[in-house]
């Protein structure tokens, strides 16, 4: 019996995953597609609404990283108000934002490495999966503290976001044309030197610790590390002008698997001469690409494996001595190995710490002008890298300062090939030549999506429970096995 | 005849004088009615009836009934805040009232009532109407979606001439609030900032402008309406 899967109406982010699998005569892999099923809508109905209402509005999109998109949306609308992008707001303007950033880039990481993605490193994709999630860690001796800390530097992260934003999620601190609050002495005081562990210094030290408990675990899995779901592709982010990793301005650059420039310099004003989505009849989710390269070629990943393949250094010392190891490990080739997008994380966190300290400690975010303006244009574009990768915001007004028109390219679209990429080696390795799935092949399959943190994340969220379908279809169409949790 | 007159509000005897409204006579006592249409300085209009109180039994407006010598007035009783809560609940289930993304959030008075009376779900069915945003004024939009029909904007903006700059136009659920386009351009920017301020919710707001009071100092972040009312009070001991 042929067996129809049924999408639901969706879009773009957040939510439930699905997979299916489909196997030929011979039991060999045939197709394999991640469907996301979920319909937001938030490009249509921001529609009419007031321009500035944007970026309180479009946040909404996300629980996990709404910062990113408030962010990205106040951007877009520095230019549509003529402040310009990056340099042209005031430098309290642009410090609060990025320390905003900074600590949300903290705190989602952390939720991600710690919570979601550690448990199948320390319990093993084929753990107990009644354990393999944080409250195994948090009641397992062994891994205790880092359960514990994960959750004080998810702590420390949203506080930070809390004074900057004004709201620990969904807040509106970022306003067109800058910011509307200043940093208080005792909020910086409490941030730099607040009782043990919510510090800054303390979050530096778990930093650390994180990527000292990740390298101890690679040098003894190699394996799982190096060798699960790697594939070649092509990478892209944005970069400071002179190279560095910067999260929250910069130009667009992207690099190819050998590591050759295929974009670089860009300004991210004109994406739309580079960057198409292409649909395809299956996913209510873009495929994007760069347009030069064509839809089969032009795909690319983005994210912190991204991020760290596209940029020439890491502008913080600490970050950067880790950086000058992760590549040493690839002799300053491209890395392609999609668990090392985990190690790359943590270097971030590090970096997201180190960029913390130094903006707590910088007088502008306690004084100074909020906002700026300048020659009002119909149109912006905002970018910055959010988590889990480069996220777009483009918008349009009408003469009555109404939004007519939104396009948004969040980073888990981005990474819509590359987790089909990711889904179909998987499966190749673990089921083909199998009339029974199993637990630990699904959740391999899992591990292969969750190593990009996508913001599927509804299902990213509850360990071990994510919403993941199974269909297992010989090549009749004949449902062989299904397994759903 | 004496200008003062004895009323009783929940049992507290407080002096009145001779033709205040009940509510000004409360306010000023330190006791809290909650208002919504009403508006200082502006002449009450008793519509939204979120101020009823029992008058010796029968429910009146405080906001235009006048004091009279041994009123018996019910204020604060669990009859009348659930009657409050149930106004507060159609007033939010008529319209389209988005108060996760409303600039006016933390700074609207029908969110605070909301609050205030401690409404969860509302018992009525959302309507989920089918109104628009005019954007088409240079200095204020008007979203429809959250507009209450209070009549404060109609009665409090006026030009120098006395003429109003809103009125109703339609009729029944179909009515909406208008500017008058004969003097719609001489709104300067003081007139549609209070047009704004005037406003309980967020039907009317300045353009290119939002969001500019950060999450802890707007109006209602730490202090829920009315208690502004009462502290007062407490402090220069009226009660």
């Amino acid at each position: 019996m042929a067996k129809k899967v049924t999408i639901e109406p969706v879009t773009r982010v957040e939510g439930h995953g699905k997979v299916t699998i489909l196997l030929d005569d011979n039991k060999k892999v045939k197709q394999s597609r991640l469907h996301i099923v979920e319909f937001r809508g938030f490009e249509k109905f921001v529609q009419g609404r007031p321009y500035w209402e944007a970026p309180v509005l479009v946040q909404r999109l996300c629980g996990i990283c709404p910062v990113s998109h408030h962010l990205a949306a106040a951007k877009a609308l520095d230019v549509i108000v003529g402040a310009g992008t990056g340099d042209g707001l005031t430098p309290t303007g642009e410090k609060m934002r990025r320390l905003m950033h900074y600590g949300q880039f903290f705190q989602s990481h952390v939720l991600h490495f710690f919570h979601l993605a550690s448990p199948d490193l320390l319990f093993g994709i084929d753990g107990n999966p009644a354990i393999r999630n944080v409250v195994g860690l948090a009641i397992t001796d062994e891994f205790k503290h880092l359960a514990v800390q994960a959750v004080m530097m998810r702590k420390y992260g949203q506080e930070i976001i809390k004074a900057t934003a004004g709201k620990k999620i969904h807040g509106t601190g970022a306003v067109p044309g800058g910011i509307n609050k200043h940093l208080t002495a005792e909020e910086r005081d409490s941030f730099i030197n607040g009782p043990d562990p919510l510090n800054i210094d303390k979050m530096i030290d778990w930093s650390l610790g994180g990527l000292e408990f990740f390298k101890s675990y690679h040098k003894n899995n190699k394996a799982i590390i190096d060798d699960f779901a790697a594939f070649p592709s092509n990478h892209l982010s944005l970069v400071r002008k002179d190279g560095a990793l910067d999260i929250y301005h910069g130009v667009l650059r992207a690099v190819d698997s050998e590591g050759k420039r295929i974009l670089d310099d860009v300004d991210y004003q004109d994406y739309l001469n580079y960057i198409d989505e292409e649909v395809r009849s299956w996913s209510y989710m873009k495929f994007p690409y760069l347009k030069h390269l064509g839809k089969k070629d032009g795909w690319y990943r983005v994210g912190p494996l991204a991020r760290l393949n596209t940029c020439d250094f890491i502008p913080t010392p600490l970050a950067q001595k880790e950086f000058e190891e992760y590549k040493a490990y690839t002799n300053g080739k491209i890395n392609n190995m999609s668990m090392h997008q985990h190690w790359a994380r943590l270097i971030e966190i590090l970096h997201s710490a180190e960029e913390m300290k130094r903006l707590l400690n910088d007088p502008d975010l306690m004084s100074g002008e909020l906002v700026t303006r300048g020659t009002k244009q119909k149109e912006g574009v905002g970018l910055l890298e959010a988590p889990r990768g480069t996220l777009f915001h483009h918008y349009r007004i009408n003469d009555d300062d109404q939004i007519e028109m939104a396009n948004l390219i969040v980073s888990t679209t981005s990474n819509n090939e590359p987790m089909n990429q990711a889904v179909e080696i998987v499966a190749k390795e673990c089921m083909e030549d199998q009339d029974k799935i199993t637990e630990p092949m699904m959740n391999a399959v899992e591990v292969a999506i969750r190593s990009y943190d996508p913001c599927l994340s509804c299902a990213t969220h509850a360990i071990g429970k994510m919403p993941l379908e199974i269909s297992l279809i010989d090549a009749d169409g004949e449902l062989i096995d299904r397994k759903s949790k | 005849m004496s200008d003062v007159v004895t009323i009783t509000i929940d049992g507290v005897e407080i002096k009145a004088e001779k033709g205040q409204k009940i509510l000004d006579a409360a306010t000023k006592a330190g006791i809290y009615i909650p208002t919504l249409c009403n508006f200082e300085g502006v002449k009450p209009k008793g519509s939204c009836r979120i101020c009823s109180v029992l008058v010796n039994g029968r429910p009146m407006t405080a906001c235009t009934t006048p004091v009279s010598e041994g009123m018996v007035i019910e204020n604060d009783t669990e009859y009348l805040n659930d009657l409050r809560k149930a106004i507060v609940e159609i007033m939010f289930v008529e319209g389209n009232h988005m108060c996760p993304v409303c600039e006016r959030s933390g700074n609207c008075e029908l969110q605070a009532l909301a609050y205030r009376y401690l409404m969860m779900v509302p018992r009525f069915p959302y309507l989920f109407p089918t109104r628009d945003i005019d954007a088409s004024h240079p200095k204020l939009i008007k979203d429809h979606d959250r507009c209450i029909l209070c009549k404060r904007c109609i009665r409090a903006i006026q030009d120098e001439n006395g003429k109003n700059f809103f009125a109703f136009k339609r009729r029944g659920y179909k009515v909406t609030i208008n500017i008058d386009p004969s003097i719609s351009e001489k709104m300067t920017d003081e007139l549609a900032q209070k047009a704004m301020d005037v406003c309980p919710v967020g039907a009317l707001i300045r353009k290119e402008k939002g969001y500019d009071v950060p999450i802890g100092k707007r109006k209602y972040d730490k202090v829920r309406i009315g208690n502004d009312i009462e502290n007062k009070a407490k402090k220069e001991g009226v009660v």
